[in-house]
């Protein structure tokens, strides 16, 4: 398979990106309130995918309930901040830690299997976390979830969310980018393309996807805090199976083998989603005929389909360079 | 019973009828699940939507002829085909065009028809809660270990071995279904002497549809049928065909003889969490075989 991010931060990206940074951190105080939140979520929605593809797209994984570690890490941070005094701050780093322990334990039975024996024991084990946190009234709040989570005054306003979540997202992308080029990624990703050629010469499978698990449902973690901060509640749909399917669409969205793909997926799903939902309250057929459209016409996607053609131009320039 | 401490031995024996006749719904639709699974080698995750529709099927083909005994049987022979012509329709139109391509577009493509159909379900049937009732001569209960025990189920625990016995012969028996069967071993080999690979796939992703659609059927005098039944059931279809044996039918049975007699047993115990026995049964089966109890096909 190809890969088609080779250079994301290359010295020619650098200037779109810092352009689009000092515009994100200038909108907010031109455009009205709800667009600010429906941009805090979209950074919440891409860290979350963005850490779903480390595994799929870049670990040939298929894990399926990526959202039960996300809602874990979100119910974690929650509980900490209303049912114990201790200090904020620690609710807010337990959450990616408890998600990467829960990502451990259920990731240790889950790489004995290959495939979809992988990805239905997961999805199995996750749905057994949504069924604990909707049954568990005493506990969980069930099927209300809860509502009104204290949150320090910096960050309770939709702009200091908004602010946060941008902050989390450039931290969690920097960090996945550093993990993806290091020689773990690369591994990770020859692992993904040829799991039998890489075991005969000595590498650790099973042990590579297990670290890479835990690594992504640290970052579904963080975008589980990130949600608390954002909504201030936290319900179980967050770890409903359907949820983390859309996940995957998102990843498909934007391009699995990309590197910044599932961003620009998170950020287009969001964005259909908060506008299509105005007119409709079919969303759930949208989305499918959207998916139906990607498998048939854009499997690559957007962003994919985009490098592919950009880079295309780039072969024709060189071309007419070289005569 | 006044409390999950007082287990006799009448309360033990009720609770694992109840169990056995869950666990015939189960393997009715998880078959069906298991042999689009062996054929195509996908997990098709809009069965529970299919069985849903079997259901609400059920319950307008019924109340079309009055809702008595002739509407249920009418309902339970019409809903599957309903079921079966839906399948069959997105399958020529749209799914066969994939069969080449990776197996993760054709998981992603049963998705997308799982949440059209969903959306479909409530356009038709709206969001409301139906029933149907069972025909006459299943009403009421007869005591069995000194509890009663509903007719209906006793009716299932017919059913269940039947469509068993039924499906095991046209498998083994009928051309068909020995091509069925071929296929999920060699599919190349198959279409090399000559067969359509794509009609087999079609019969195999119908007849597994069908399924779904008379389990719901089946289940929909027992059950409040509502949108949201058919997450359930795809989750417990699942985990059935893993722990059984991808593909296997009488792996599908095991599993959901394990499934449905540790759910009913959990009620008895820990009423609240009774859904976590099933889902710990799974877990410890999987670490014990970690391709399923019986040989998967594939």
């Amino acid at each position: 398979m190809r890969v088609l991010s080779k250079d994301f931060f290359n010295l020619r990206s650098l200037g779109p990106i810092i352009a689009l940074l000092v515009v994100l951190v200038i909108l907010p105080s031109i455009i009205p309130r709800f667009y600010i939140y429906i941009l805090a979520v979209i950074f919440m929605t891409a860290l979350l995918a963005m850490s779903l593809n480390m595994v799929v797209g870049h670990g040939g994984l298929f894990q399926f309930h990526h959202g039960a570690f996300y809602g874990v890490g979100a119910y974690t941070a929650a509980l900490m901040l209303t049912k114990t005094s201790l200090p904020m701050w620690l609710g807010f780093v337990a959450g990616p830690f408890m998600a990467a322990f829960v990502g451990l334990l259920i990731g240790m039975f889950c790489v004995r299997l290959t495939k979809l024996y992988f990805g239905m024991l997961q999805i199995s084990l996750g749905s057994l976390v949504w069924a604990i946190a909707f049954r568990w009234y005493s506990f969980t709040g069930g099927d209300d979830g809860i509502h009104g989570i204290p949150l320090p005054s910096l960050i309770s306003s939709t702009k200091g969310a908004y602010y946060f979540g941008l902050i989390l997202l450039i931290l969690c992308v920097t960090v996945i980018y550093l993990i993806f080029k290091s020689p773990f990624g690369a591994t990770l990703q020859a692992i993904r393309d040829n799991p039998e050629r890489c075991e005969a010469i000595g590498i650790n499978v099973r042990r590579h996807q297990l670290i890479a698990i835990v690594i992504a449902t640290f970052f579904a973690g963080v975008a589980g805090v990130l949600f608390v901060v954002v909504e201030g509640s936290v319900f179980p749909d967050l770890l409903f199976w359907v949820f983390s399917l859309e996940l995957f669409i998102m990843c498909l969205l934007g391009g699995w083998f990309t590197f910044a793909g599932p961003i620009l997926g998170a950020a287009i799903m969001i964005s259909l989603r908060t506008f299509v939902g105005i007119y409709t309250e079919y969303w759930t057929l949208i989305l499918g005929i959207i998916l139906i459209l990607l498998i048939f016409f854009l499997p690559e996607g957007v962003w994919g389909y985009l490098l592919e053609k950009f880079g295309f131009q780039r072969k024709k320039l060189l071309e007419k360079e070289g005569q | 019973m006044e409390s999950g401490y007082t287990i006799t031995f009448a309360a033990l024996g009720s609770q694992f009828l109840v169990g056995l006749s869950r666990a015939m719904i189960l393997f009715i639709v998880s078959s069906g699940m298991s042999l689009v699974l062996g054929v195509l080698r996908v997990p098709n995750v809009a069965h529970g939507s299919l069985y849903m529709i079997g259901a609400f099927a059920a319950f307008s083909i019924s109340s079309l002829f009055g809702g008595g005994s002739t509407g249920f049987w009418l309902a339970l022979v019409f809903a599957p085909l309903v079921v079966a012509l839906i399948s069959f329709v997105a399958e020529r139109s749209l799914f066969r065009h994939l069969y080449e391509r990776e197996h993760l577009m054709l998981l992603l493509f049963t998705f997308a028809l799982m949440l059209i159909l969903g959306d479909l379900v409530k356009m038709f049937w709206g969001a409301d809660y139906r029933s149907i009732m069972a025909p006459e001569m299943f009403q009421g209960a007869v005591p069995i270990f000194g509890s009663p025990f509903p007719k209906y189920n006793l009716f299932l625990l017919g059913v269940g071995p039947l469509v068993a016995v039924l499906l095991w012969l046209f498998i083994t028996k009928t051309k068909i279904g020995k091509i069925s069967r071929a296929a999920a071993v060699d599919m190349e080999m198959v279409g090399a002497i000559g067969i359509n690979v794509s009609w087999v796939f079609a019969f195999a992703f119908v007849l597994g549809c069908l399924l779904a659609g008379l389990g719901g059927a089946l289940v929909s005098p027992t059950v409040s049928i509502t949108l949201g039944m058919d997450h359930d059931i795809i989750m417990e279809a699942f985990l059935i065909v893993a722990i059984g044996g991808l593909g296997n039918m009488w792996g599908a049975l095991v599993g959901s003889l394990i499934f449905g007699l540790t759910q009913s047993f959990g009620v008895l115990f820990w009423p609240q969490f009774a859904i976590v026995f099933p889902y710990a049964a799974v877990v410890i089966v999987l670490t014990w075989r970690p391709k399923g109890i019986l040989k998967s096909v594939w």
